[in-house]
């Protein structure tokens, strides 16, 4: 069966499991069924409050997602290759990736201030040492072999990074990219439940006191359809290209 | 001389595993180290090459340097003609064409390593280490795990290379035989730590002669 074909019947039994549920429970404003959101969809979709709210979540995932990534990378890339480095910082890991997201936030308003500064630097905080700890990983199990050959032959530097170090982090950059990006979208939503006066948090910030469960749904699952799309003609397309030379 | 090699002792943790290994390479002169495995032949030119510089001694080595591993040790992710051209950046891609025409892999410059035999990917690490015009070309076991008809191909193909393009040569083999036919004079390591075997008078091959 074409993979297309069993995410279509994988995402149509979630619907049906949803609809039995709302019949179930016999009350719209407790759980609506797929149905009841159509109307309160559309007209946010029209109003613009939705492609605005979605949007500014949007670029501030981006943007800390871009953030840990390029930090956490190269953190996780010095950690792993020398331990001399890695003994000094590890402890400041374990701090970091102990620490609750909460609390960063809350610290990150209060020092920063109430801003969009702020907020882009708690959750790139918060991410910043998962995504160091996995590319770590990677760059301890990095083949001592390559970096005789590359030493020997004298590899331009570059070259080396691009061609012999990347390729052999690729898989658990793509770990931290996967795990990385669902874990800042959930940050981001606490972040602008907090503090923030728009995006998809504040959204659901407000409908939550307005105790319109229609309306949450509504935001929470156009971000979920975002990310569905993203993965799909974004993620998995890279991945393939990436492992290509595996299934040669 | 091209390479000035003097190495006082070498250490892992508590065990030395060399002791007084001196030699040195004239340009385009080919020498062979034998010995049992495990002696540490394979660290020798480690320390030769400069890949691990944790040892007593000195070692004057040309800049120009090529090394073929016991492994094929390519990139597994770049097509056999990048692993010619990422390796060496001044490389054309004509003379990297005409390299791998050479070690009889024209038809495959697009393929991943991992779609070519052991004997291929071999050849295809000692295109590379052929294609940056090395002053001193090390080679460790090469033709190991070939099975024999690989192995002397390989043998007579490095052989060719060498004739045109004659680098100094160092290479490790517990071959004899394999020694007679590149090298034009041997050296032996024995003991713990290994050290140059005195006494043996070290024949004078004529790799020319042996065809």
């Amino acid at each position: 069966m074409p993979n297309s074909v069993i995410r279509g019947i994988s995402l149509l039994a979630f619907m049906l499991m949803w609809v039995v549920l709302a019949k179930l429970a016999g009350d719209p404003s407790v759980l609506p069924s797929p149905g009841d959101l159509v109307q309160p969809f559309l007209s946010e979709l029209a109003s613009g409050a939705l492609l605005y709210n979605l949007g500014v979540t949007v670029l501030r995932v981006i943007a800390a997602f871009c953030l840990a990534m390029s930090i956490g990378v190269v953190l996780g890339l010095l950690m792993g290759t020398r331990p001399g480095l890695d003994r000094w910082l590890d402890p400041w890991l374990v701090v970091f990736l102990n620490l609750p997201a909460l609390v960063l936030i809350v610290l990150c308003y209060l020092w920063i201030g109430l801003n969009e500064t702020a907020a882009i630097v708690a959750v790139t905080l918060n991410k910043i040492p998962n995504v160091t700890t996995i590319i770590r990983e990677g760059a301890r199990a990095l083949n001592p072999e390559l970096k005789a050959m590359a030493q020997v032959f004298r590899m331009r530097r570059t070259t080396y990074l691009r061609h012999v170090i990347l390729p052999q982090l690729a898989p658990f950059i793509a770990g931290a990219s996967r795990s990385g990006i669902a874990v800042i979208w959930k940050i981001v939503l606490v972040v602008e439940f907090l503090g923030r006066s728009n995006g998809i948090g504040f959204q659901i910030h407000l409908y939550f006191q307005l105790f319109d469960v229609a309306m949450v749904l509504v935001y929470s699952l156009s971000f979920i359809g975002f990310m569905l799309v993203v993965e799909w003609l974004l993620l998995q397309p890279a991945e393939r290209r990436v492992r290509a030379w595996r299934l040669a | 001389m091209i390479l000035r090699v003097d190495i006082k002792s070498k250490f892992f943790g508590k065990n030395q595993i060399l002791k007084d290994v001196g030699f040195m390479l004239k340009p385009g002169e080919c020498l062979a180290i034998l010995g049992k495995s495990g002696i540490g032949k394979s660290t020798l030119l480690r320390l030769v090459a400069g890949i691990d510089t944790d040892f007593e001694g000195s070692v004057q080595r040309p800049d120009a340097l090529a090394f073929v591993f016991q492994e094929p040790t390519l990139l597994p992710w770049r097509s056999a003609l990048d692993n010619l051209l990422l390796v060496h950046s001044d490389l054309s891609r004509a003379r990297a064409l005409d390299m791998l025409a050479k070690v009889g892999l024209s038809d495959k410059a697009d393929q991943y390593p991992g779609q070519l035999s052991l004997g291929q990917q071999r050849r295809l690490a000692l295109a590379r280490a052929f294609a940056g015009r090395p002053e001193l070309l090390i080679l460790d076991e090469p033709f190991v795990s070939l099975d024999e008809a690989t192995a002397a191909e390989m043998t007579e193909l490095t052989r060719t290379l060498m004739t045109e393009i004659s680098p100094a040569t160092l290479f490790v083999t517990h071959e004899r035989e394999q020694a007679r036919q590149l090298a034009d004079r041997t050296l032996e390591l024995a003991g713990t730590p290994a050290t140059v075997v005195p006494n043996v008078v070290h024949p004078v091959f004529q790799r020319e002669d042996v065809k």
